[in-house]
């Protein structure tokens, strides 16, 4: 408690009871506390901050906080109502040394989803050596015989992934699931930021946070460069569900920043396996979609042929060459929570590296002797739904009744695929406001990586969630999440420094600074006389 | 109209686009200075003030805080923000039979906030103060807007303020003239000018140096633009001057100035933009300042103060 009560002036207020032994998931490992309540070094500048601050302070910035969001429709749409993401004031901080690891490890991790793609949709080489069951891949539920052949002129297939990362008790980062269909999420990281810097100005001072406001522009690269090649200036579209998607606010502000148009399915159509855009000068022609939409509700042509969001013939024109889907169609082969299992054996197999990042230890229900450790040990287990998202689904064994457990026996039973058990990971803690008093909340972290084809470019920092229920561990917005602004720390001898400093555009020009001009103003003796009279 | 509310009209323009495009600039240095971990707060600071005309301090580290105070706060310093609202609301009230009440009550309680305003903000941080002062300014356009007659009194009031607007431009302009094409400090000046999204639609989220001065130097469509300021200010010029009979060339030198700057740009090769850029902004920065005083040679028939001298009176 030494480093709580040291400065003396009664600031043990906030952090009052911060590492209470008797709170639920005591063993997760805290982000700011060592387990003997000193401060850790990434965090010690902003616990100095902190600390001394005053509550009523600290609630009205948290209130300019959430009225931002409001005022600036920072919103996400939960049932049809449009709620702001709820963003705590604590940021979450990484270390440049912390950052510089896991970025190796999802550039790593991008590349071999890359090549496991092009693999499974090409000639299927991991299953023919043996590596991987056939039936993993064809008993998945992404994996669309309509995309097999389908080569994307630049080869790239995940041009944006963001890969989900825990951090367990002893504090190392491990995978808890690739998301390489539509990831969401990367607006949060751009306006959690910006709303800060507003909000919080003072804390940023004493921080070298990595910027995270050009995301756009790394995009654009990427879907520019995915055309095809005998496109001289490629013209790419978002394309989103429309208005009432839950992530619309994102589809928009990528749109926005890229200057690109954002459009919806009826804005499009397809005519001779070319994609077109209605304007009001006529049709004009598309080379790239930044796809907002799931698979099956893309061509109506080829999947749901209820969906009035897509473009009939778009598939086809991926096809012949003549537009480029991003992220390509079936993508969602690689992000499969049973292939997830997989990626070590996948990471060897496509790269020969051992992976730099580790998963979160998974018991396959397919697996006849997994699956009877899973029914058997099921109440110490978190089992998860292979498909779903949002949190949907998931049972956490401690917590469920012996009914609720039967009941989930029978169904891993019936669909061994369809489920996989994981033990319970207490995800790390971050010091978050709730009421009067910052507390320990569960958090994850989902980074962006985009594929240009060349370089794999990692957003330094990303989207924190955090679970805001005491306990929880589901970080879903849809659950009652809320999320913090991810600061990666620069390096001490930073080169990014050497990047921007160097010959200028033009030369520097002394500036001799010319005085602004100022209106005629009455004189002391002038104001004295008018008073007088 | 009188000369006297002629000059108020015309410096009131000024001062509100002052004070909303000092409130711009520093709005984005400042959270730049606090989000990008790689730029030297000192050196910026320096540079900022410079290009906005202050001296700054000898021997003291400049950090957000005190290039906030110096630019936003201080009323020693002429060219702040508080100080140019001040001047403004001075000039309406010294003008207010020529301004509508609606605009002399916006400036007015305006200038009466900020104290509370600035109290605020340096609880909650600067944005909050330098979103007052943008919206403030917006909305006294807005008024100037529907409640102003299109006469003598706005064509002034719209002269002051193009004249500004070109003025301010430049010095944003001046600021980034020795940045790298690729930094991301071009980001910057086009959020200052508020033209970030319109270049966005424009140029199709291509980040390029040339661009973006291009697209504030020369856009014709950009309001913000300094091709629109000086066409603009060129127009209210050309409807205030009445008198009838002009054959040749321009009578009046302000016109003749603008004129000539207007065209400059008009019929410059894109390619020749970049050429010695710094001399071009130097000369419009030059021009601006002879445009004002022919402006008030013309118009304003300034005298600072009749003096009068061995007077005897009743002798």
């Amino acid at each position: 408690m030494s480093t709580m009560t040291s400065n003396g002036r009664g600031d043990g207020e906030l952090f009052r009871g911060y590492l209470n032994p008797a709170r639920p998931h005591a063993g997760a490992y805290d982000e700011m506390f060592s387990a003997d309540a000193s401060v850790r070094s990434a965090y010690r500048s902003l616990h100095e901050v902190l600390a001394p601050s005053d509550v009523a302070d600290l609630s009205a910035r948290s209130d300019a906080l959430g009225r931002a969001f409001v005022d600036q429709g920072i919103t996400f749409s939960l049932s049809g109502q449009e709620r702001p993401f709820p963003l705590d004031l604590v940021p979450r901080v990484i270390t440049a040394s912390e950052w510089a690891k896991l970025e190796r490890g999802i550039v790593q991790r991008t590349r071999a989803l890359e090549a496991f793609l092009a693999d499974v949709y090409g000639d299927g080489q991991i299953v023919r050596d043996g590596v991987l069951p056939r039936r993993l891949i064809t008993s998945c539920e992404h994996f669309h015989r309509e995309a097999a052949g389908i080569v994307p002129p630049n080869g790239v297939r995940i041009h944006v992934a963001g890969i989900d990362l825990v951090r367990d008790e002893a504090g190392t980062f491990r995978v808890l699931e690739d998301n390489v269909r539509c990831p969401s999420g990367v607006s949060y990281v751009m306006e959690n930021r910006r709303t800060m810097a507003r909000v919080f100005p003072d804390l940023f001072a004493r921080h070298r946070v990595r910027a995270v406001g050009d995301y756009a522009v790394h995009l654009l690269r990427a879907l520019r460069n995915a055309a095809a090649p005998n496109a001289a200036d490629p013209n790419v579209v978002v394309l989103t569900p429309g208005v009432h998607n839950s992530a619309y606010f994102e589809h928009s502000l990528l749109a926005r920043q890229m200057g690109v148009e954002l459009v919806e399915g009826r804005d499009l159509f397809c005519r001779d396996h070319t994609i077109y855009l209605r304007t009001t000068e006529g049709e004009r022609q598309v080379d790239v979609i930044y796809r907002r939409i799931d698979d099956p509700y893309l061509d109506p042509v080829h999947f749901r042929p209820d969906s009035v969001l897509g473009v009939a013939g778009l598939a086809n024109a991926a096809r012949a060459g003549n537009v480029v889907i991003a992220n390509a169609v079936g993508t969602g082969v690689a992000d499969d929570k049973l292939v997830y299992t997989y990626m070590p054996e996948i990471v060897q197999y496509y790269l020969g590296e051992k992976p730099l990042l580790p998963n979160v230890d998974t018991f396959r229900c397919w697996l006849p002797d997994e699956r009877a450790h899973v029914l058997d040990r099921m109440s110490e287990l978190v089992v998860k739904p292979v498909e779903g998202s949002g949190g949907y689904g998931i049972v956490f064994g401690p917590e469920a009744s012996a009914k609720e457990l039967n009941a989930l026996r029978r169904k891993v039973r019936g669909n061994p695929r369809g489920w996989i058990a994981q033990p319970v990971v207490q995800l790390s803690t971050v010091p978050t406001k709730i009421g009067d008093k910052l507390c320990p909340r569960h958090v994850d972290l989902r980074p962006f990586a985009v594929n240009d084809g060349n370089f794999v470019f990692v957003l330094p920092g990303g989207l924190t969630r955090v679970a805001l229920p005491e306990g929880s561990l589901v970080v879903n917005s849809s659950q009652g999440g809320g999320s913090k602004d991810t600061w990666v720390l620069a390096p001490r001898s930073s080169t990014v420094e050497s990047e921007l400093s160097g010959p200028g555009l033009v030369q520097a020009v002394p500036l001799d600074g010319v005085a602004t001009e100022q209106g005629p103003e009455l004189t002391a003796s002038q104001q004295q006389q008018q008073q007088q009279q | 109209m009188l000369a006297r509310n002629a000059e108020s009209l015309y410096w009131i323009g000024r001062y509100v686009e002052r004070a909303d495009d000092t409130a711009r600039i520093l709005d984005v240095s400042v959270h730049q200075l606090l989000e990008d971990a790689t730029v030297n707060p000192d050196a910026e600071s320096r540079q900022l003030l410079s290009v906005l005309g202050i001296t700054p301090p000898d021997g003291t580290t400049l950090d957000v805080w005190s290039l906030t105070e110096l630019v936003a706060y201080s009323l020693g310093n002429a060219a702040s923000i508080c100080a140019s609202v001040t001047s403004a609301r001075e000039n309406t009230r010294g003008a207010r039979e020529v301004v509508s009440t609606e605009m002399w009550e916006c400036l007015n309680s305006m200038w009466n906030a900020v104290p509370e305003r600035q109290r605020y903000a340096r609880q909650v941080g600067p944005h909050a103060f330098f979103s007052f002062v943008e919206e403030r300014a917006a909305m006294f356009a807005g008024l100037a807007d529907s409640t102003m007659s299109r006469d003598d009194g706005w064509r002034f009031l719209v002269l002051g303020r193009s004249v500004e607007r070109v003025d301010m431009i430049v010095r944003l302009l001046l600021s980034r003239s020795g940045d790298k094409a690729s930094s991301p400090g071009w980001v910057t000046v086009l959020r200052s000018a508020g033209a970030h999204d319109t270049y966005l639609r424009t140029y199709r989220g291509a980040m390029d140096a040339s661009r973006v001065v291009q697209f504030l130097l020369l856009d014709r469509l950009f309001p913000r633009s300094v091709f629109h300021a000086l066409s603009q200010a060129e127009q209210c010029l050309e409807h205030l001057y009445h008198a009838p009979g002009r054959r040749v060339g321009a009578t009046a030198e302000a016109s003749r100035l603008l004129g000539k700057a207007r065209s400059d740009l008009e019929f410059l090769r894109i390619s020749e933009l970049m050429e010695n850029l710094p001399r071009r902004l130097k000369s419009l920065q030059a021009t601006v300042r002879d445009v004002g005083e022919a402006v008030s040679q013309q118009y304003f028939h300034s005298v600072p103060w009749v003096a009068w001298t061995n007077t005897e009176v009743g002798a």
